[in-house]
């Protein structure tokens, strides 16, 4: 595994072209005008005003609305499906089962496993099984209710842990277990033979709903042969790839538009079964069709962050050296390969110096929605069981729990064979320059005084992390447009799901050509007229992007140079663009205004491309974080409030300020919910089915249970060896460490370690209960 | 729920489906005018305000006062309120996010309340002013509450924006100087899953200070 993203099972079958390698990389910045200020977003307008148009917003000439049939079982077969009823009420245009010849696609949950798009066997509940197309929205779905369908249900089995029993219902013939990933170095019973404290415990992180404010869904329109999908979604170009494939059409027959996108944090990477039948519907009834999965179709079947049971073993010599790592862990994707385990153990691999490790992660199939990526796959959750064992080792051997992570600082990447070295590693900045900001050795000491008689305590917390991405890479490929007035175009593929990407961007044609950013054209996430880029996850799209885009706007710059050069009868290489003028460098009275120059007036605009070169070899670029919190428990209701919260991170080279913290605030707010009140709920000994399919009693966090004073503290650290712009990545970072740093926060106020999220009243009270007895 | 509803596919809205807050229930609760009751199907009420029964299909002829102009339309007596201004009316600027009162991407103001688009028929909101997003604007210029959003950041993907932006405009309408309690609680039936809270405070107590400064 390198530093590229591109190893990541979400991104693996999405094809990626061949793009030419820069001539030559520019010098990196030394002051910068533009970059790293705090800029407004550059269509903030277009968002706060109700001009931007999201996918959901959009109602064509002629639509229809469609809405999917889903299977109310967890597992079952669908046997004969009536939709005459449904056929014969008023507005439906099209009805459409797996026996719908139109509709006898195939769909690929992985490489290996494809089923029907209508497929017989569903396998969890919310599994598609008809779908219709109606003059409104309200036909469709009295359409669907109507058709009646004989389902011979099946055995289910929910519970990962008694999904590898002998005699547990197979989710797939062969058993369920998915498999098996081990890793070791070192020798870990010597490990634990010279360590002077060992400790084991044993972890569990539930499963986690990605819930974007905008649903997941899509309008599809056929002008003749030629497909128009607008989508929700990360990235434009997979979508199209994986449509062109299924539905055996050319690339260019298949245009995929994303201009704005309501927030996916992993999924919406790719393609969705809607796609392909709102593209159905929509050839049968030669009408646009729009489809819009409902809130509670998202919660069960668009994606979770998978539940992982987890065992950890650690060992420390008392002067805080970490002498052995041991871990396993059994987690599930759901009812189909999705990564369940993916990267579950990369933190106990990579984070900390540790000589002797060993990780087992066992990946097993339940019949539940299966997982997508969610915002740093796997890392959050193994965060929780690390930092907490952290905290608990360093209570043992009396250490400052920060001192011992200070201690066991890699500068090298552990777990990538060669140990290759990190471009750059902020880890122990973000620590201690966190924990001067946020008063660590104060707070904690404050929090260590008595607080007889109140029954209102409060903790402090500390959790680190660091990113198994964040480095980006090729490709990307980016057009620049000058036009004769010194105004300009920008054209890349990208999505901005909400990170910031177009400002970003636009403030880099900024940095290299002078323009004002709000005078910056843009024109993205869209395959039929921007350039390729891949979806936008794995904080990778600003290392990416941002290069390819300084590239070609160097390109113009060079082109604009030699046009001027011929005006002023010069040599090129002694001209430079400042403001709207090219000034020559060795006589300043010599100069021209952009909008005098002959060549350009003539050519109407310059064309710049620019191209994402190769990351270093042999080097790794991660993104490095850590955040500090204060809690407040009552121990008599068992509530936890989070007063405050502050994160340190190393994401290389700070863009937009703005931005940046916003970032930062958005992750902890997740990690929030992670931490303290999000889990999905099945029903495991009756029904198998979800019982808190709403935002009612699957909870994220609102305003009131976030911390106004939350702190952004930028590590800038010199990435000028990974990528022109000296940036990394910085969306997923943000919220990895959160929920273990209040988990280590509860635990300084209380002394009662919860190992289960989410802290909710209901297990603090046991364990306070419990803890009050053993007193 | 019964077996039978169940073989019918879940997924639905609300109606069917939902646990919670219903419409039917959301309705009975509420005791609203007379040919939503008659709409929702429950006998009882029909009688009580002995109105004609009209079925779902059935279009029914409404005025609706939208940011101060007047819309006149037909709907089906079951339409939200956020179905008609989305899709029939075309204002981009009410968000679809739940269409179950729990996100508050679809908020407006219902004479200068806060209202959630999707909890609200579109017959209920009959003769009284609804503002939404749109309704902020002066011509093409941004409105304090907007700008000030713009000025701090207060969103990210910026779907449920509308929503916060109405909600905070609904609480400076009838707080012009709220305190940062009263801002949590002004937004608080607004998720927002990016994670902007901490700036939507900054933005609303910014535009507090806008709207007394003058700026609308």
């Amino acid at each position: 595994m390198n530093g590229n993203d591109d190893g990541f099972y979400y991104l693996r079958g999405i094809p990626v072209p061949e793009t030419p390698l820069p001539d030559q990389n520019p010098q990196p910045w030394q002051k910068t005008e533009v970059v790293g200020r705090p800029l407004p977003r550059v269509d903030a307008y277009e968002r706060v005003s109700g001009n931007a148009i999201y996918p959901s917003d959009i109602v064509l000439p002629n639509m229809l609305y469609a809405a999917v049939l889903r299977c109310p079982h967890p597992h079952a077969i669908v046997g004969k499906i009536d939709t005459s009823a449904a056929e014969r009420m008023p507005g439906v245009r099209a009805v459409i089962t797996g026996s719908s010849p139109e509709a006898d696609f195939s769909w690929p949950y992985s490489p290996e496993m494809k089923t029907k798009l209508f497929n017989p066997h569903c396998r969890f509940e919310g599994e598609e099984v008809a779908a219709v197309a109606a003059d409104t929205i309200y036909q469709a779905w009295d359409a669907v209710r109507a058709v009646s369908v004989n389902y011979n249900i099946l055995a289910f089995v929910s519970d990962e842990a008694k999904a590898l029993a002998t005699d547990a219902p197979s989710v797939h013939a062969g058993g369920n277990k998915l498999k098996i990933d081990r890793y070791s170095r070192g020798d870990v019973e010597q490990g634990f033979a010279d360590a002077d404290v060992v400790l084991e415990e044993t972890y569990r992180s539930e499963c986690e709903l990605h819930t974007p404010t905008e649903s997941h869904g899509c309008v599809a329109r056929w002008d003749g042969d030629h497909l128009s999908i607008w989508q929700s979604t990360q990235g434009v170009y997979s979508i199209q790839a994986t449509v062109a494939k299924i539905m055996d059409l050319p690339l260019s027959k298949v245009r995929v538009i994303g201009h704005y996108m309501g927030g996916g944090f992993g999924s919406k990477l790719g393609a969705d079964k809607f796609t392909i039948i709102a593209a159905v519907l929509a050839k049968i009834t030669a009408r646009p069709v729009k489809l819009f999965m409902t809130r509670e179709e998202t919660l069960i079947a668009a994606g979770n962050r998978p539940p992982v049971s987890m065992r950890l073993k650690a060992g420390v010599k008392r002067d805080g050296t970490l002498t052995t790592l041991d871990f396993s862990a059994v987690g599930t994707g759901g009812a189909y390969p999705a990564g369940g385990t993916s990267l579950v153990d990369w933190l106990i691999r990579d984070l900390y110096l540790c000589p002797n490790v060993r990780t087992e992660t066992t990946d097993v199939y339940v019949n539940a929605g299966p997982a997508r990526a969610f915002r740093a796959p796997g890392h959050p959750q193994c965060s929780w069981a690390l930092e907490q064992m952290l905290d608990a080792l360093a209570e043992r051997i009396g250490m400052d729990p920060l001192d011992l992570r200070l201690k066991n600082i890699p500068s090298y990447s552990q777990a990538r064979p060669g140990n290759p070295p990190y471009v750059s590693t902020g880890l122990r900045e973000c620590i201690s320059e966190g924990a001067k900001v946020f008063g660590w050795y104060e707070a904690r000491k404050k929090t260590a005084e008595p607080t007889a008689g109140s029954h209102i305590r409060r903790g402090v917390g500390m959790a680190s992390a660091l990113w198994i991405g964040g480095g980006g890479g090729p490709p990307s490929t980016i057009v620049v447009k000058l036009f004769s007035d010194g105004s300009v175009s920008l054209n890349m593929g990208a999505s901005d799901i909400g990170t910031g990407t177009k400002t970003v961007m636009a403030m880099v044609v900024s940095e290299e050509l002078g323009v004002k950013p709000d005078v910056i054209q843009i024109e993205n996430a869209d395959t039929g007229t921007t350039q390729y880029a891949t979806p936008s996850g794995g904080s990778k799209t600003v290392p990416t992007e941002s290069p390819a885009v300084r590239a070609a706007a160097i390109h113009v710059k060079q082109q604009l140079l030699a046009l001027a050069a011929v005006d002023l009868k010069t040599d090129e290489s002694s001209l430079t663009l400042i403001g709207d003028a090219v000034v020559s460098q060795a006589d300043p009275e010599r100069q021209i205004r952009i909008r005098d120059i002959s060549g350009l007036k003539k050519r109407g605009l310059i064309i710049g491309v620019g191209y994402r070169g190769p990351n270093p070899e042999g080097k790794v670029i991660n993104p490095f974080a850590a955040q500090f919190c204060e809690v407040e428990v009552n121990t008599l209701t068992g509530e936890v409030k989070v007063i405050r919260f502050l994160g340190a991170h190393d994401s290389g080279r700070v863009m937009d300020r703005l931005t940046f913290d916003n970032q930062v605030f958005g992750g902890i707010t997740m990690g929030i919910g992670l931490g303290l009140t999000e889990a999905r709920i099945l029903d495991r000994n009756q029904t198998g089915k979800m019982v808190n399919r709403n935002w009612h009693d699957y909870k994220i966090p609102t305003a009131m249970d976030v911390p106004a004073n939350i702190i952004s503290l930028p590590i800038e650290t010199d990435n000028r060896e990974a990528n022109t712009t000296g940036t990394k990545g910085l969306g997923e970072p943000v919220t990895i460490p959160t929920a273990g740093a209040i988990a280590n926060a509860v635990y300084n106020a209380v002394g009662v370690r919860i190992t289960g999220t989410p802290i909710n009243p209901l297990q603090l009270c046991s364990a306070l209960a419990l803890l009050r007895k053993e007193e | 729920m019964s077996e039978d509803r169940d073989e019918k596919g879940c997924g639905g809205r609300g109606e069917e489906c939902g646990r919670g807050m219903t419409r039917r229930n959301f309705l009975a609760s509420l005791g609203v005018g007379a040919i939503a009751i008659a709409a929702s199907g429950n006998p009882a009420a029909e009688k009580e305000a002995s109105a004609a029964v009209i079925k779902s299909g059935e279009a029914l002829e409404i005025n609706l006062q939208i940011n101060g102009h007047a819309h006149r339309l037909l709907v089906e007596p079951r339409w939200s309120l956020l179905h008609v201004l989305r899709e029939e009316l075309g204002f981009t600027g009410t968000k679809e996010g739940c269409e179950r009162g729990e996100c508050g991407a679809c908020t407006v103001l219902i004479d200068n309340i806060p209202r959630y688009a999707c909890m609200t028929l579109a017959v209920e909101a009959e003769g009284k002013e609804i503002t939404t997003l749109e309704g902020l604007m002066h011509g093409e210029k941004l409105g304090a509450v907007q700008q000030a959003f713009v000025e701090h950041d207060a969103l990210q993907c910026g779907y449920c924006t509308p929503g916060q932006i109405m909600a905070v405009e609904g609480l400076l309408r009838k707080k012009p100087d709220p305190s940062l309690d009263e801002i949590r609680t002004g937004v608080s039936g607004n998720l927002c899953r990016c994670g902007a809270y901490v700036n939507i405070f900054k933005a609303a107590k910014k535009a507090g200070q806008l709207k007394r400064g003058g700026v609308l």
